[in-house]
């Protein structure tokens, strides 16, 4: 699969503010790749620098080989698709599609329109529609001149949870049946690692890890990025002589001595029938459907979240919690990483 | 477990620098719309210091200088005390008590604004005058109270007041409740109430609109010129007139301009350091009874009404009667078509100048895009009659061809009245999101077309508001008009002017008829409506 997007070295300031830190990314043919993040870590100005709305300090962008940088907006033939839609007001939803098309090519915007299923509604304006209807158009305008990049900018972040999840995977069939190249930005780690082929996580400007997102999710590179990706406790730990001593119970490591942090998932704990586990009282309780996740204050140590089928009690009443056999992360204040095995 | 850290947000708090909104070409326009504007007036300052101490020694340190200074300023502080004494408690009547018929007496409070101040001096002279109206009533003459000093007080105090007054309502419509009901709690009466926590929050309106009416009063020639009352302008438009050296005229010009500047820096030391109340209030503030205040209350709006609406209209009314039944109605419909002619081009010309400069203030943002946009205020800040003796000076010194023709005479309405063009601009401009033009310009489409498909009619409403005040202003213009326009050249504002003048009532009743006519839907649509809202 070659590299249809290449950014290499890709600096961003606002004055004295750097908003991007030499951040590199590459996106293969087709693929949709996503950058997770907390809101203010700069990967807004990452799609913007792509799109030609930010002057990069530095860097180099490349689509097809082709250097963006000194092109404006208009030529570089890089979609984009915004948190609002931003569908023009004042044309309808035809006119709107057939926007970045010339005179000729009122059928592409056709064709666009039925690609999201919404050919019945071109005579419509903007404020007719629902919101999930406005992102479809919008991705129907976007996709129409072909482009040969499409950035998402928090495209689903206005709408509400169940059209969020159903919009997403359309989306996802879109692009993928259209064979479009495609960069997502999300503050939503749940959209990146279900819908992209390839997630990088950023903090403060820059990549901390990048990877499909099985593997940023089940081995986070640090503990930074164990804070930011996945639903784990992270628990304050002590390795000595191959000992890990947490407030859960006594884990075995190869690793060398150290403080460390051990990294917990929500769902690898249970409450053991046998009566075995660390004492703790049910401090709260968040009811999901699917799922519940009780929070446990530990009685020497922090509250933990665990994720079980059914809650394990009432609140106030105390449980004993003991974690599954299994391999853990452990993160080392000295940046070493290893593993440890209850 | 503790939280997940995050990062400050970065791009969201910090106006960045997106210098690649804004092309070279929107910025080059604006510079060189901004140079411009305030380029005629330095030309004016050049020529006054070229002139040399000699020439300032005989022409301004003299008596005379002493005399207008006093004249102008004592003018100017009278018509603001009346202001004062008229809109605060009228604001107050309509907008935080159960004063009936509350919004009818808030719209006729702002009606005065319709009488161009040569308006409002020709009714005044023309009823309390020696021959006016009232003198023919009741068969004897008056003393001289419609011309000097009192007659300037009169034309200038009862006519201007709205532009304090509708500050003041809008302010008055802001103010939290809640405050006062604190002060309320806390022990004080209604009257500590309104002196402390009240008068207080009203500064800034209060500063604003002091300044409006100060350099409103010592920019006017109209009325001064018609009551016969000598100020700096008037001043001007006798050594314009009467010599041929020009120097004189350019010398005085400076001192008014120095003037402004002062007054200017006066109103911001007064604000500076006002530190604003929180947001929008809760809730509407609750309308005070006024209780056995009610009767006086009443007839307190009705006498301000009376005075500044009923009489002049029915003065208009009854002279143009007159001037029908006569047959002396000198009015040909060339001054209508001038006025409006020279007024739509400003008002086109200015819609057209303000796109760049409020596109590169409010899409650009950088500290030289907010200096270009400050410098073209200057001609909105000078009186009239300095911006027309810059353009005198400086065209028939650089662009001769110009002098003497109507596009001299729609540069100065440019230069004059631009910035209520920019600010509509602006502010619809700062309300539509960039996303609609960055979207279109990700679809391939370039600056110019985005301005023309996208930004343009999505900010037209604000556009035609710009345009209509622009249309509002030059129809009312006067010293500039009297100065620039060709030989010949006849507006509705001089033709009012010169009638009343030399006291021909009825000749200037129809032009003011037809001017207050052309000013009543956009000065309805674009000033009173937008401040007293549906709900007064």
């Amino acid at each position: 699969m070659s590299a249809t997007l290449e950014v290499r070295d890709l600096t961003v300031r606002y004055g004295a503010v750097v908003a991007v830190d030499r951040l590199s990314l590459d996106a293969g043919r087709g693929a949709l790749a996503a950058l997770v993040g907390p809101s203010g870590c700069g990967k807004t100005s990452v799609l913007r620098a792509i799109a030609g709305f930010e002057t990069p300090a530095g860097g180099t962008i490349r689509v097809e080989g082709e250097r963006l940088d000194d092109l404006p907006p208009e030529k570089r033939r890089v979609g984009m698709l915004f948190q609002q839609g931003a569908l023009f007001p004042h044309l309808t939803v035809l006119e709107n599609v057939a926007f970045g098309l010339s005179r000729g090519e009122s059928g592409r915007a056709h064709e666009a329109l039925r690609l999201v299923g919404l050919e019945r509604l071109e005579k419509r304006r903007p404020h007719e529609l629902s919101g999930g209807e406005q992102q479809r158009v919008a991705l129907a305008r976007a996709l129409a001149p072909r482009p040969r990049l499409v950035l998402l900018d928090e495209p689903f972040a206005a709408l509400d949870a169940p059209l969020r999840a159903r919009l997403r995977e359309e989306v996802r069939d879109i692009l993928n049946t259209t064979g479009t190249t495609a960069v997502l930005v999300t503050h939503d780690q749940e959209e990146a690692l279900s819908i992209a082929d390839q997630v990088s996580v950023m903090r403060e400007g820059r990549i901390l890890q990048s990877g499909t997102p099985r593997e940023v999710y089940e081995h986070p590179v640090s503990e930074e990025v164990a804070r930011l990706v996945g639903d784990a406790n992270l628990i304050e730990a002590v390795v000595a002589a191959g000992r890990v001593d947490t407030p859960l119970g006594v884990l075995r490591t190869d690793a060398g001595d150290g403080a460390c942090t051990l990294r917990v998932p929500t769902e690898s704990l249970r409450v053991p029938a046998d009566g075995g586990g660390a004492p703790g009282l049910i401090a709260g309780s968040r009811f999901y459907g699917h799922d519940v996740v009780d929070e446990v204050r530990l009685a020497d140590g922090p509250a933990i979240r665990v994720r079980l089928a059914r809650s394990c009690g009432e609140v106030g009443a105390p449980v004993r919690i003991a974690l599954q056999p299994d391999r853990y992360l452990i993160f080392f204040k000295d940046g070493r990483v290893a593993t440890a095995t209850a | 477990m503790s939280e997940v850290p995050l990062a400050p947000p970065v791009a969201s708090t910090l106006r960045a620098p997106r210098n690649v909104r804004v092309s070279p070409f929107t910025r080059i326009s604006a510079v060189a719309i901004a140079a411009f504007v305030s380029l005629p007036l330095l030309y004016l300052i050049a020529r006054a210091a070229a002139a040399g101490p000699e020439a300032w020694r005989l022409h301004l340190l003299t008596w005379r200088t002493v005399e207008l200074l006093g004249s102008t300023l004592s003018i100017a502080a009278a018509v603001l005390g009346v202001s004062i004494a008229v809109s605060l408690p009228y604001a107050w009547l309509v907008t935080r008590t159960d004063l009936p018929l509350r919004r009818f007496w808030a719209v006729m409070g702002a009606l005065p604004l319709a009488f161009p101040s040569y308006i409002a001096a020709f009714t005044t002279v023309s009823i309390l005058g020696p021959r006016g109206a009232l003198a023919t009533a009741i068969g004897r003459p008056l003393p001289e109270l419609a011309y000097g000093w009192s007659g300037a007080l009169i034309a200038l105090g009862l006519f201007s007041y709205p532009y304090l007054y509708l500050l003041l309502v809008a302010a008055m419509k802001g103010l939290d409740p809640l405050l006062e009901e604190a002060a309320r709690s806390l022990g004080k009466t209604r009257a500590a109430v309104f002196t402390r926590v009240v008068l207080p929050q009203l500064r800034p309106p209060l500063a604003a609109g002091a300044l409006m009416i100060v350099l409103y009063t010592m920019s006017d020639f109209g009325a001064v010129s018609i009551v016969r009352y000598d100020t700096f302008t008037t001043a001007i438009y006798d050594a314009y007139r009467g010599l041929f050296d020009r120097t004189v005229a350019a010398l005085l010009a400076t001192v008014l301009a120095l003037l402004t500047l002062i007054v200017l820096a006066g109103e911001w030391m007064a604000v500076r350091d006002f530190v604003p109340g929180r947001g929008r209030p809760a809730r509407p503030p609750a309308a005070a009874p006024l209780g056995r205040w009610k009767v006086p209350a009443i007839f307190f709006v009705s006498l301000i009404t009376f005075a500044t609406v009923a009489v002049p209209l029915t003065a208009i009314g009854g002279w143009c009667l007159r001037a029908i039944r006569a047959g002396t109605g000198r009015f040909t419909f060339a001054e209508m078509g001038n006025s409006l002619a020279v007024s739509i081009a400003a008002a086109l010309c200015c819609v057209v100048l303000s796109l760049p400069v409020a596109l590169w203030a409010i899409r650009g943002g950088e500290r030289l895009a907010l200096i270009v946009e400050r410098l073209t205020f200057t001609g909105y800040a000078l009186p009239g009659i300095v911006v027309a003796l810059a353009l005198v000076v400086a065209a028939t010194r650089l662009a001769r061809p110009l002098y003497q023709t109507a596009t001299l005479l729609v540069a100065a309405y440019v230069i004059r009245f631009l910035p209520e063009a920019i600010a509509a601009t602006r502010s619809s401009l700062a309300s539509l999101s960039p996303l609609f033009e960055e979207a279109a310009r990700s679809l391939g489409r370039g600056r110019f077309d985005v301005l023309r498909r996208i930004t343009i009619p999505l900010i037209r409403p604000g556009l035609l508001a710009g345009g209509g005040l622009v249309f509002l202003t030059a129809m009312k213009e006067l010293p500039a008009t009297l100065i620039l326009r060709p030989t010949g050249f006849e507006t509705l504002a001089t033709r009012i002017w010169s009638e009343s003048a030399v006291a021909a009532w009825s000749a200037a009743a129809i032009p003011s008829l037809l001017l207050l006519l052309a000013s009543a839907v956009p000065l309805w649509a674009l000033v009173i409506r937008p401040v007293i809202g549906k709900d007064a």
